[in-house]
């Protein structure tokens, strides 16, 4: 007992001792410097070089264009990036000037202090005019700017063409024609998923939810509410989850698949159908299937309608720790330009940000027209708030639909949770 | 360590009947029947002990009072980079935690699959020991081996490669035992027994080596005596080996509690993060997602100092039964 009590007055000294955790001044710089050393952090690429060749081109234009000053880029590992990102922010000193970063990250980076705010240079930036709205949106939070868009991914169908020859069907107009086809494919051929659909492949799920009129959230800046339990949403998670099953693909194999598993069961050849990226592409040229399929943008509930697809991608961003805040402004922009943006296409496969630009390169290359129609037609972007990040990584939607597709609960309850999930979520983010 | 306690044994229960439980805390028998050295200069053995007291000082009891700080703070990574200022929030986080029904069912399941996590390694770990001291050199070698292979392997290879024997479509455990395309992972129960056997094939080594250790420092004369009054294999193991390798064998017991508890890798490699809809999460997977994925690293800290007081609480109450029995540890 003596013991104890000497600990715990141990313990109260040492409470009185530190007031709180700490914290990192990281407060925007007030310098501004006109010459120096600019670091710059880009995503490494799975087959990097030709991005490294347009951004090589870019930082040689740049240099030349202000005398002395020095770009130092480094490629970072996408699997680390939060990290790494997060680390920049707890250390301004040897953080950046200027970052890529996936769009979904946008708000929470902002709200940890991250950004800075370059609405007004964004709005004098000529090119910015032709931006997209989505990809516009994927930059803003509570009507500011915060950085550049890099470029932008979207998902469409991807569909076995010899299967569909042999089998004589049509591809389908609506999603109720998708959902049939689907499962008539899969009981003429067992050993195949009509199309490849997994229990927490999120953002292949989305389109179904929108296009029956459903959303994740409602509202504006700081106060969102979930709206995934809405009637509309509901009919949109039945849609997707009824694609589960020993008739198209069952529960037990699919309820646990991501994006990359169920496009790499297509690319291996085991499903007839399924929702691919544009920068999935190169993975299904890859695969046994190369040569026998086509895309078409995912159909919407009425024929001839295209179902808003989510709209991922990179932005590029200035640090608000940055002293050289006009140069890191000025070289995101040179990165950013719809010619540095069109050679990045060429090279990597990237799909522009500027809807001219866009259709530009898809009268050149075949296989983005789909993709290309898909973001003219409607994007859609996540709720643009720090608990998004909360909501992603504690796997709410991927819970929400393997609820519904192992049978544990059904619509109703299963959204309703999620809906509470979120809901707590942007309560607590503010 | 058995022999002098097989000697020593009978008279030591004797002193401690006389004394009863009063015991002082310093643990020294030399403490009470010899006129203590250090009485006079009391200082001096904190000074013997101050390098060993700084190092724990700095790695144990720094940052686990910096668990507990964090843990009573509103703490999050815009906290940490200063976007906004961190706010106190007394057991705001606690009380959150304990709001949140998947928490408790989360804790259930964590604590029910360490027990049979535990309770199998053990198992597994004292029969193989036992079998070790059976069997000649050559397959003693081979098992030997192939244990310290398995306690070599990383978590997340074997893992990788269990989740492979297993796999639905390329497995071959579902091709010997004809089970077609049936999936491990799906069902709850299968899918922790999956990882249950996992956590034992490369936990068991440790017991097994220990354990072997241990019996192979109990007397032989002991073993041959109860053979040749006829004891079973059986029965030389509950009233011979296991009494005298009691020390031993609260040591793995321990570990294994605090190793199992804690699992981490093996649940996020083979479910995938915590299983269909959540259905295999366990403690550290939640905290993971839940707190340290999102940056809320306030929320994970109180689910830290949780699992820590949990752990604690355990193995007090594991030890204190013990002594209860009357075992010197």
């Amino acid at each position: 007992m003596k013991l104890s009590a000497r600990l715990v007055a141990v313990a109260a000294v040492l409470a009185t001792a530190a007031c709180a955790p700490q914290t990192s001044g990281n407060s925007s710089s007030d310098k501004d410097e006109k010459t120096g050393t600019l670091r710059v952090w880009l995503f490494q690429e799975v087959n990097n070089k030709p991005k490294e060749q347009v951004v090589d081109s870019v930082l040689a234009a740049f240099e030349k264009a202000h005398e002395d000053t020095d770009v130092t880029v480094e490629y970072i590992p996408v699997e680390t990036r939060a990290q790494r990102i997060k680390a920049a922010f707890n250390d301004p000193k040897s953080a950046p000037d200027l970052i890529e970063y996936g769009n979904t990250d946008t708000a929470g980076y902002v709200k940890d202090g991250g950004l800075a705010d370059i609405t007004e240079e964004f709005g004098a930036w000529d090119e910015a005019k032709d931006t997209d709205p989505t990809a516009r949106q994927s930059v803003t939070v509570d009507g500011k700017v915060y950085g550049a868009p890099y470029f932008v991914g979207v998902r469409a169908l991807y569909y076995r063409t010899d299967v569909f020859d042999e089998l004589g069907l049509d591809v389908p107009k609506t999603q109720a024609e998708l959902i049939s086809t689907a499962k008539e494919i899969h009981t003429a051929r067992p050993e195949m998923y009509g199309i490849a659909v997994g229990g927490a492949y999120t953002y292949g799920a989305m389109p179904f939810i929108w296009a029956h009129g459903g959303e994740l959230a409602t509202g504006k800046g700081g106060s969102y509410a979930s709206a995934i339990d809405s009637a509309a949403s509901r009919k949109g998670i039945e849609a997707y989850t009824s694609l589960f099953g020993d008739d198209n693909c069952p529960a037990a194999k699919c309820a646990g698949m991501g994006g990359n598993d169920t496009v790499t069961a297509f690319a291996s050849g085991k499903a007839a159908m399924a929702i691919g990226g544009d920068f999935s592409h190169a993975a299904v040229e890859a695969g046994k299937v190369k040569g026998k399929y086509a895309v078409v943008p995912l159909p919407g509930v009425e024929a001839g309608s295209i179902a808003p697809a989510f709209a991922g991608g990179n932005n590029l961003g200035v640090l608000k720790s940055t002293s050289h805040r006009t140069l890191a402004v000025d070289l995101m922009k040179r990165l950013a330009s719809k010619e540095a943006q069109g050679a990045l296409f060429e090279g990597m496969g990237f799909l522009p940000t500027f809807s001219d630009v866009r259709e530009q390169v898809a009268a050149k290359e075949a296989f983005v027209k789909p993709f290309v129609e898909t973001l003219a037609a409607d994007t859609k972007f996540v709720p643009a708030s720090a608990a998004w990040a909360r909501i992603d990584s504690s796997l709410v939607l991927p819970t929400m639909f393997q609820e519904v597709v192992s049978g544990k609960k059904s619509v109703a309850v299963a959204s309703a949770d999620a809906a509470k999930k979120m809901n707590e979520a942007f309560g607590s983010a503010g | 360590m058995t022999g002098p306690e097989s000697s020593g044994a009978l008279e030591r229960r004797r002193v401690r009947v006389a004394r009863g439980f009063s015991r002082p805390r310093g643990g020294s028998r030399t403490f009470n029947t010899a006129p203590h050295p250090f009485q006079r200069r009391s200082s001096t053995p904190w000074l013997y002990l101050a390098p060993a007291l700084v190092v724990l000082g700095g790695l144990l009891a720094y940052p686990i009072y910096q668990l507990g700080l964090i843990s009573l703070f509103h703490y999050t990574q815009a906290q940490v980079s200063g976007g906004e200022p961190t706010t106190f929030e007394g057991f705001g986080n606690y009380a959150e935690l304990f709001r949140d029904e998947q928490f408790w069912q989360v804790l259930l399941a964590t604590v029910v699959f360490a027990a049979a996590c535990v309770v199998c390694t053990l198992a597994v770990g004292c029969a193989l020991a036992v079998l070790l001291t059976r069997v000649r050199a050559v397959p003693r070698l081979a098992l030997m081996l192939a244990a310290l292979g398995a306690w070599a392997t990383p978590a997340i290879t074997g893992s990788t490669v269990w989740l492979f024997l297993f796999d639905a479509d390329f497995g071959p455990v579902n091709r010997v035992l004809g089970l077609g395309d049936h999936s491990w992972t799906y069902g709850r129960f299968s899918a922790f027994f999956l990882v249950l056997l996992e956590v034992v094939w490369c936990s068991f080594p440790f017991v097994m080596v220990t354990v072997y250790a241990g019996i192979r420092a109990v007397p032989s004369e002991v073993l041959e005596a109860a053979s040749l009054d006829g004891a079973s294999q059986w029965r030389i193991w509950r009233s011979v080996l296991a009494p005298m390798l009691r020390p031993i064998l609260v040591v793995v017991t321990i570990q294994s509690v605090i190793w199992d508890f804690k699992v981490f890798t093996q649940i996020y490699v083979m479910t995938n993060g915590g299983g269909i809809a959540g259905q295999n999460l366990v403690l550290n997977v939640y905290a993971y997602q839940q707190a340290f994925a999102s940056s809320q690293y306030s929320l994970g800290a109180a689910i830290g100092v949780v699992m820590l007081l949990i752990l604690l609480a355990v193995t007090l109450v594991y030890l204190r039964l013990l002594r209860r029995q009357g075992e010197e540890l």
